[in-house]
């Protein structure tokens, strides 16, 4: 255990110390690519917290960072830049609407859950398109960004990654926290098997809503750092398409392993970077190598190197 | 809104449901009989119209350029199953849904690779003018065809599922697979044979819509997406089902987006009643989907 | 654990692929050219870059003395993939101007990564009235014309035509809002119906059937690209043809949309700045050239990315490649000492353009095809646009 806890503060050392590497090579221009990955990174673990620790398939998950991005985005077209504002929103706006789809989509199960949760995902596409008054289907530009404590200004580039890096800090910490918690193995027993789960007095239906708030709450959040990282949003942040990239981006990195979603998003985003640089076709070898994931490696990235497990 | 107007609008709805229809039937025996979600389905759309376009321009005829569309994707299709598909049956739903994802991201390429980001194609000149028709209405040649020829291959689908012997193992197949299998029925190859069948219904949506909405890669993630909304409303794995619900979203799409606007103009100014009209349509499209799926999921004609 | 050995492979790859971006020379001059070439309205950016690729050829592969290096990107008529590109461009490339995009709404979107970087855009194409009035920027000057400005042309036609009525069609995005508001300011008739499509939209079923109940003398569309083209070939497969007069501005029935739509083009009316049997000396050298070139007729969006082009080449030249004080530069854009393809230009206070507009007419060019043939006097003479007066700059 102790070989983790060396390597966990060994990758923080590294990801604190990236800025500087990277001016060191006058490549300043990766930071905002190193950024992008981490806003990704939380919106992936959020999913591999419903999918990977709660066995949940979400075709629509992608509606719950754009409901963040479109919270803090109209909060700042309409001058409001507190920090402590944009977060209540944010948390209140897409936790109240993680409940209503969550209670309603939980009923069903297998296919039919896949298939509603596309069904909300589309209704919210839809919504942001209409709302002509913050950009409909241009999207919204934003020049400000919220102001945080301490006069941390968020165009300022380390600034940003560094506040990202905190987060995405916090929810893992958060979802080792759970992972090991009663709770945490409760869901996990239930994703297991949800029959047994139930025959052992679990109160399945209260456990998966609660996983399906917390999972677009922290979706949202993510979404809500990249408006103030790219200053815009716009309906294709919520996309079904969208949400099909971050599943392929947990399925990538492992689901249900601590480091899935930041395996998957940075596995994915460096993928298409690479790619991009090389070759206009950049989406043709990435459809491969996730076909080759599906077919070959069913635990994602993560299983390619596991060891036996016990 | 005038008598005209509702009905010129009611045309274009059944046109577009019928246009629908043709993806539905074929994802729905998908699904309804190897129990396989497929996203790349809308790929086989845009592949049949690129092959139409493709096929056209080297042939000189319109008509030449569809057959040939719907033969080679059709082959296309199965040789896809055969090879790739077939692995996903055993496999769960989310691993279905990611290779498919990653397929869609394969032809999308692959199509751009092989004919360019997009292709021209026209109907045959004969067609592209207006026909008269009762009631003072003047409705474009080309889209009463689109209704005749998915009218007719509805019915032509109808007589296959229902009074042929292939229809009845694929009925069979779509109620219960293991028992199907137990009795007899060669499984491989009728999964393959349905396959192509449903890629050759694509071939055909895309070929004709083809001239009215243009030939570009990446144009089936939004007509696969409503489709999925159809099989679901109308019960996986039922074709009648599928019929009933392209023609409910058809309506619903069509006849909502032009009310919808109506209504709005008077109390919005024009750039959001626009824009407010046809979102509101497509929403109450997707409330339509979930309400069946919370009271009813298995559809309003369960197979099962 | 193992998902860690990942992690860190992962991080190690990319710090191996980051030592990028070398700082850019101060010996050549570096343009970053993002817009829309692919999907159904890639013959516009495709023009726009045809027509700077020429310019900066017969300028020997320079522009003002310097040599020329421009860096070329598909937007895909995506907002999202266009801001990436201009942070790309601005940030690791560290280019000296940026150019090239179609759209307005793509171009708002990545407009900021430019000018918060202090990069100057010079725009080919799209010259909101957003960015003319209060909002002008320093770093933003259009060289195509003002997005009301060929709508307003279309007005004042049609009020030379006394047409009664009127139904407007257009995309519903900032240049669509401001072509049809453009239209309204000069048309003394009444406006039977404004209706807005969605952008990329390509099956007008219902709008057609509207316009037809609504029955106006005159209809005016504002749908460029593969809008255009599928509009009017639907417009005519409705028979809607002989019932009122169908306007358009000039990108609408300029050479690429004649192409594919065909005869049923013939004697259509346009307003535009520019058309191709314009006289002067520069236009008849960049129409020969360009269809020398790539065979075939040049369209107005050709025109633009060639002026655009020239336009940096005189002022590169005239501060004598000292890129790096970008207040002389700017100055020397303002000047705009350059021959023009259209004749007569000069900058309006908000660093958009004055000058004039024509009507055209869609006839034959004497080789069985059709093309634009302009009227000789101006339609509206050194027009500028509404809201150079809300711009702060002064002149």
């Amino acid at each position: 255990m102790t070989i983790n806890r060396w390597l966990h503060l060994a990758v923080l050392a590294a990801a604190i110390a990236l800025p500087w590497a990277l001016r060191a090579f006058g490549a300043e221009f990766y930071l905002s690519v190193a950024s992008k990955i981490l806003v990704f990174a939380i919106a992936a673990t959020s999913l591999n917290l419903l999918l990977g620790y709660g066995g949940m398939v979400s075709l629509g998950h992608a509606a719950f960072v754009g409901l963040g991005a479109y919270a803090s985005g109209v909060l700042l077209s309409e001058g409001v830049t507190s920090s402590g504002v944009h977060g209540l929103v944010t948390v209140a706006i897409t936790g109240i609407a993680a409940l209503a789809i969550g209670a309603i989509s939980l009923r069903t199960r297998g296919v039919y859950f896949i298939m509603i949760t596309l069904a909300f995902a589309q209704m919210l596409f839809y919504l942001a398109n209409s709302i002509k008054g913050y950009g409909g289907d241009e999207g919204l530009t934003v020049r400000t960004r919220m102001l945080l404590p301490f006069g941390i200004d968020l165009r300022q580039p380390d600034s940003f990654y560094f506040v990202a890096l905190a987060v995405l800090a916090a929810v893992l910490l958060l979802l080792s926290r759970f992972a090991a918690s009663r709770f945490g193995r409760a869901v996990q027993a239930l994703r297991d098997d949800e029959l047994r789960a139930e025959a052992l007095g679990l109160p399945t239906f209260a456990c998966k809503l609660v996983v399906f708030v917390a999972a677009g709450v922290l979706a949202g959040i993510a979404g809500a750092l990249s408006v103030n990282l790219q200053g815009y949003v716009s309906p294709n942040a919520l996309h079904w398409t969208q949400s099909g990239t971050l599943l392929v981006m947990v399925i990538l990195g492992g689901a249900g392993t601590l480091w899935g979603g930041v395996a998957g998003a940075a596995a994915l985003l460096l993928l298409q970077e690479l790619l991009a640089a090389r070759t206009e076709h950049w989406e043709f070898w990435t459809g491969w190598v996730l076909l080759a994931v599906v077919l070959f490696a069913r635990r994602g990235l993560a299983g390619l190197f596991a060891r036996r497990s016990t | 809104m005038t008598d005209v107007l509702f009905i010129e609008q009611a045309l274009n709805g059944l046109q577009f449901g019928l246009m629908l229809f043709l993806l539905a039937a074929g994802l729905t025996i998908v699904f309804g009989v190897m129990d396989m979600i497929n996203l790349a389905h809308g790929s086989l759309y845009m592949v049949g119209a690129f092959l139409a376009a493709w096929l056209t321009a080297l042939s000189g005829s319109f008509w030449i350029g569809v057959a040939g569309a719907v033969l080679l994707t059709a082959l296309f299709g199965m040789a896809l199953e055969v090879t790739l598909l077939r692995t996903l049956y055993a496999r769960d739903h989310l691993s279905q849904v990611l290779a498919t994802f990653a397929l869609i991201l394969i032809l999308n390429d692959g199509v751009k690779m092989v004919f360019g980001t997009d292709l021209p194609l026209s109907a045959p000149a004969a067609l592209d003018g207006p026909v008269p028709l009762p009631l003072g209405l003047v409705y474009p040649a080309w889209r009463l065809l689109i209704i005749g020829v998915g009218l007719a291959l509805a019915l032509l689908l109808w007589v296959l599922v229902q009074k042929t012997r292939v229809g009845a193992l694929v009925r069979a197949g779509a109620s219960n697979r293991e028992m199907s299998s137990a009795m007899g029925v060669d499984v491989a190859r009728l999964f393959t044979l349905v396959f192509g069948l449903g890629a050759a219904l694509c071939a055909v949506a895309g070929s004709l819509l083809g001239p009215l909405l243009a030939v570009q890669v990446g144009m089936g993630e939004n007509i696969l997406i409503l489709a999925f909304v159809v099989i679901v409303i109308g019960g996986i794995g039922s074709i009648r089902g599928a019929l009933i619900g392209s023609l409910l979203v058809g309506a619903v799409d069509t006849l909502g987006r032009t009310l919808l606007q109506h209504g709005l103009r008077e109390a919005l100014p024009p750039q959001w009643a626009s824009a407010a009209g046809p979102a509101l349509a497509s929403i109450a499209v997707y409330v339509l989907m979930a309400g069946v799926l919370v009271w009813r999921p298995q559809g309003l004609f369960p197979v099962r | 654990m193992t998902d860690f050995r990942r992690l860190c492979s992962t991080a190690l790859a990319a710090a191996m692929l980051l030592t990028g971006g070398a700082a850019s020379a101060a010996d050549k001059v570096k343009i970053g050219f993002v817009s829309t070439l692919s999907g159904p309205s890639s013959a516009l950016g495709v023009d726009i870059r045809d027509g700077f690729q020429l310019a900066v050829k017969l300028n020997g592969g320079k522009l003002g003395g310097l040599p020329a290096e421009v860096l070329v990107s598909d937007d895909q008529f995506k907002p999202d993939v266009a801001r990436q590109l201009f942070e790309r461009y601005v940030k690791r490339d560290k280019v000296d101007f940026m150019t090239g995009v179609v759209f307005s709404n793509i171009m708002l979107a990545a407009l900021p990564e430019a000018l918060d970087n202090k990069v100057i855009y010079i725009s080919p194409n799209a010259a909101p009235s957003s960015m003319a009035g209060k909002d002008c920027n320093p770093l933003f000057f259009a060289v195509s014309w003002p997005n009301d400005a060929y709508h307003e042309a279309a007005g004042a036609f049609a009020n030379q035509r006394e047409l009664k009525n009127a139904y407007l069609l257009a995309p519903n995005y900032q240049a669509g809002k401001d072509s049809l508001a453009g239209f309204k300011r000069m048309f003394k008739g009444q406006i039977v119906g404004e209706n807005y499509t969605k952008l990329g939209q390509l099956d007008y079923a219902a709008e057609l059937a509207e316009i037809r109940a609504a029955k106006p003398q005159a209809l005016y569309i504002f749908l460029p690209g593969g809008m255009g083209i599928n509009f009017i070939k639907q417009f005519v497969g409705a028979g809607l043809g002989k019932d009122m007069t169908l306007l358009l501005p000039g990108f609408s029935a300029d050479q690429d949309v004649i192409n594919p739509v065909g005869p049923a083009m013939a004697g259509l009316f346009n307003t535009a700045h520019w058309s191709p049997d314009f006289a002067n000396a520069a236009n008849r050298k960049f129409v020969a050239e360009f269809e020398k070139e790539y065979k075939r007729v040049p369209t107005l969006y050709a025109s633009q990315g060639y002026d655009a082009a020239q336009l940096i080449n005189a002022a590169v030249r005239d501060v004598k490649g000292k890129l790096d004080d970008p207040d002389a530069v700017r100055k020397a854009l303002r000047a705009a000492r350059f021959e023009s393809v259209r004749g007569p230009f000069k900058f309006n206070n908000n660093q958009y353009p004055i000058q004039n507009y024509f009507v055209r007419t869609v006839g034959s060019d004497g080789k069985g095809g059709l093309i634009n043939k302009s009227f000789n006097e101006p339609i509206l003479k050194d027009h500028g646009d509404a809201y150079a007066q809300a711009c702060p700059m002064t002149k």
